[in-house]
């Protein structure tokens, strides 16, 4: 990887051999910033980064020359010869996987960038982390430019695939499912980016996480779509992350469907700029099997959306059904926390006009019954905590039912509530479809 | 279509099947280390007079840490190696800067059945571009160890007497502990885990510019209990977990920062609740609970040996009791 920095930033690339190669994967232009060795000192300068973004947002994004395939088949040795291929491919090679079940003693990394890992179909290729014995996760990928698609993950002991500081990366078509369904003992998330500039996840199909089945945490210009959460205490989350897009997906039979919220004490902090469009959120109703300590531990059973402390987030044309908890909630974060740069409140949330059928109507809340009979049997669809930083609260669409707990102050317990009606302004947030999503030249990238 | 490379090492494996047993070298091999690829045999590299022994080549220098790595309760015999004239520059109480052309070596070998049996080898060589980091598996004749790429399971069993599939890291694995901010680098010989005597002789013997200047060295591991908790838990800590809780390092995204140097008491766990821990948490809140070993996630995540739970998540098949109680001790005495 080094080596092909120095060639880059020492001219082989205008030579014209690297325009073959791998240059303008973006591997050179993001490794050697953030080292800082070629572009006079200072790690992380406005240089590197507008470098960086220009090769994100212009797509030079070329397939190198003479990629490699290399296929390989279920059956004795898979762990050794997946692992190998994984470690040996180059740049812009190809790793096929057969039809079959791939029986997987250890975790699987990839840390070589361009490589694509396609198998044979989400339900013909399976990775069989069943008796997996070591490793945090079933698949690490660490590399930029990745491609993942067509096959599926068994039973990983603990998350499914991770891609950790793995840019522009492309999860299509891939599965993670827990067999044994929704079990606290079951890994923590099924697909797992992290602090990734870049990430479209389109057609995948997670089940029986014990946190989320898609997570996507630290990251930035981020699409989830066309996707399945099923059966997980969260079916999608957005977390400390910019610039998404969730869209077209199905969130069902999870504790909560899908969640975006900002956590305290991270490395990278600030997340919003979310729209939420076209989902289908219905019957989460699992109750929670989280493990105790974790975040999603204190999500009640049949949340449909779940905005908590974040910037910028939108709700539109979505279809929600069958949530009995609520529809939407609007909440601020309700730990104690010692972070100076975190802020609790949730922001220019905005909902507009979405399908909202039956729901509300089994909250797991404290003083259920009484609300239920207040409200005459079902609680109204967005439930907001009354908690606004300024006039930076929640606004609605003029016809968007909700009830409000009214609370005074960031951390009051639900027995500091006055249940009341919500009263919310009309939106005059704006929201730019541009500024969300993964970068539009990733796309082509599924074509292939 | 196979790749080139592959033909490569299936017929360099195979040529190498055929010799009977490793040649005795001049010596360490420069070019190997330098430019060699992947060096598929150990012994191409000449870094032991006698591999089997582990008696060291000319220019190849033991040492040991104070506080080590635990491995499955491995024995580990740690050796660098410095080119002819070269010299390695002390940078501060952290690690040395060793210059292209030097090697780190690490054997872990376990007594089995009443003698010693070298399991693995892995070599961290200093390369033009960067750190390499190769791990080798010994034959069950003990003449020569071969690249694992992939890596390996082995079993084994351990001191404690327990049975286990030990694992040799694949090469990827190699940098998810030893990777920072993108690169390869050491993690072993900083100057403040390292003995003041062995540095003074390597300066007597000009492989070191100068005696680092270090404020408080680790703790020499043997003599945890005499040790204050902290100190002894800390460095524990640093050597074991912070090569990848730190900024910059696989898991970064926690906030969780175990490193010696760090003091502030939220970043090494203290109050702090998990990210990302999942069922690992164990239905805890914190990672460090003050007076509370037994409702901290960091202790119950080193006394699991389960997938998706067991901190560290590589090079762990057994739990580490001398360890935990150290840890233990620390966290019930704050």
């Amino acid at each position: 990887m080094t080596k092909l920095n120095v060639a880059c930033w020492t001219g082989a690339c205008w030579t014209g051999a690297c325009w073959t190669g791998a240059c303008w994967t973006g591997a050179c232009v993001k490794r050697s910033c953030l080292k800082g060795n070629h572009l006079g000192g200072a790690s992380l300068s406005t240089t590197c980064l507008t470098l960086l973004g220009a090769v994100l947002a212009t797509g030079l994004i070329a397939e190198p020359a003479a990629a490699g395939v290399v296929e390989i088949a279920a059956g004795e040795g898979a762990q050794e010869r997946l692992q190998e291929a994984l470690i040996m491919a180059q740049p812009g090679d190809e790793i096929v996987l057969g039809a079959g079940r791939f029986a997987l003693s250890d975790g699987l990394s990839l840390d070589v960038d361009s490589v694509t890992l396609r198998g044979a179909g989400m339900d013909a290729s399976i990775l069989d982390f069943t008796s997996q014995q070591g490793a945090g996760e079933g698949l690490l990928v660490t590399s930029d430019f990745v491609t993942l698609r067509d096959f599926a993950l068994e039973n990983p002991k603990g998350d499914g695939v991770k891609s950790k500081g793995a840019d522009a990366i492309i999860y299509h078509r891939v599965r993670v499912t827990w067999t044994n369904g929704p079990a606290a003992t079951n890994g923590a998330y099924g697909i797992y980016p992290v602090e990734s500039t870049g990430v479209l996840i389109d057609g995948a199909k997670v089940s029986g996480a014990s946190d989320a089945g898609i997570y996507v945490g630290q990251s930035r210009a981020i699409t989830v779509r066309n996707s399945i959460a099923e059966a997980n205490v969260a079916g999608i989350e957005i977390e400390n992350s910019r610039d998404a897009l969730v869209e077209g997906n199905v969130a069902t039979r999870n504790t909560g469907g899908i969640l975006v919220f900002d956590l305290p004490n991270l490395p990278v902090m600030g997340g919003g700029n979310v729209i939420l469009r076209n989902n289908l959120v219905v019957a989460n109703d699992e109750p929670n099997f989280a493990p105790p300590g974790n975040i999603v531990a204190n999500v009640r059973r049949g949340t449909g959306i779940l905005i908590m402390a974040n910037d910028s987030v939108l709700v539109e044309g979505n279809i929600l059904k069958d949530n009995p908890t609520a529809h939407v909630m609007v909440v601020a974060y309700t730990q104690e926390y010692q972070d100076t740069r975190y802020n609790p409140y949730a922001r220019n949330v905005v909902v507009r006009e979405n399908t909202f059928g039956r729901g509300g109507d089994d909250p797991q809340i404290d003083g259920a019954q009484q609300l239920l009979a207040a409200f005459g049997g079902a609680l109204p669809p967005v439930m907001w905590d009354g908690l606004a930083e300024g006039e930076t609260g929640l606004t609605a669409d003029a016809g968007v039912a909700g009830w409000s707990l009214n609370l005074k102050a960031v951390g009051q317990g639900l027995a500091a509530a006055q249940p009341g009606p919500m009263a919310v302004a009309a939106p005059t947030f704006q929201f730019d479809d541009a500024t969300v999503g993964a970068p539009q030249q990733m796309e082509a990238r599924l074509s292939r | 279509m196979i790749k080139p490379v592959f033909l490569a090492l299936a017929l360099s494996a195979a040529v190498g099947a055929m010799a009977t047993a490793s040649q005795p070298l001049e010596g360490v091999s420069d070019a190997a280390i330098t430019d060699g690829g992947l060096v598929t045999k150990l012994s191409d590299f000449g870094f032991f007079a006698d591999g089997v022994a582990q008696l060291p080549a000319d220019g190849v220098i033991p040492y040991r840490l104070n506080t080590p790595l635990f491995s499955d309760g491995a024995e580990k015999l740690r050796f660098v190696y410095l080119p002819p004239g070269a010299q390695a520059v002390a940078d501060g109480e952290g690690l040395l800067a060793l210059p292209v052309g030097a090697a780190l070596i690490k054997t872990f070998a376990f007594t089995q059945n009443g003698r010693r049996q070298l399991v693995e080898t892995r070599v961290l060589l200093h390369r033009a571009d960067g750190w390499t980091a190769l791990p080798y598996q010994w034959n069950d004749d003990q003449t020569e160890a071969r690249l694992v790429i992939a890596g390996a399971r082995v079993p084994i069993t351990t001191p404690a007497g327990e049975t286990i599939s030990y694992r040799v890291p694949n090469k990827n694995q190699c940098k998810e502990c030893h990777g920072l901010n993108g690169a390869v680098i050491p993690i072993g010989p900083k100057a403040r885990n390292l003995s003041a005597d062995w540095l003074a002789q390597q300066v007597a013997s000009g492989r070191l510019d100068r005696m680092p200047q270090v404020a408080a060295f680790l703790p020499v591991w043997e003599t945890g209990a005499e040790q204050p908790a902290a100190a002894a838990a800390r460095a524990y800590l640093d050597v074991n977990c912070a090569h990848c809780h730190q900024p910059g390092a696989t898991a970064s995204n926690s906030g969780l920062d175990l490193r010696w140097q760090q003091h502030d008491a939220h970043a090494i766990g203290i109050g702090k609740r998990p990210v990302a821990a999942g069922r690992g948490s164990g239905g805890h809140e914190f990672d460090i609970v003050p007076g509370r070993s037994d409702a901290s996630i960091l202790v119950h995540r080193m006394k699991s040996l389960e997938g998706g739970v067991a901190m560290p998540e590589l090079g762990k098949s057994t739990l580490d009791h001398d360890g935990i109680a150290v840890v233990e001790r620390w966290i019930d005495g704050i």
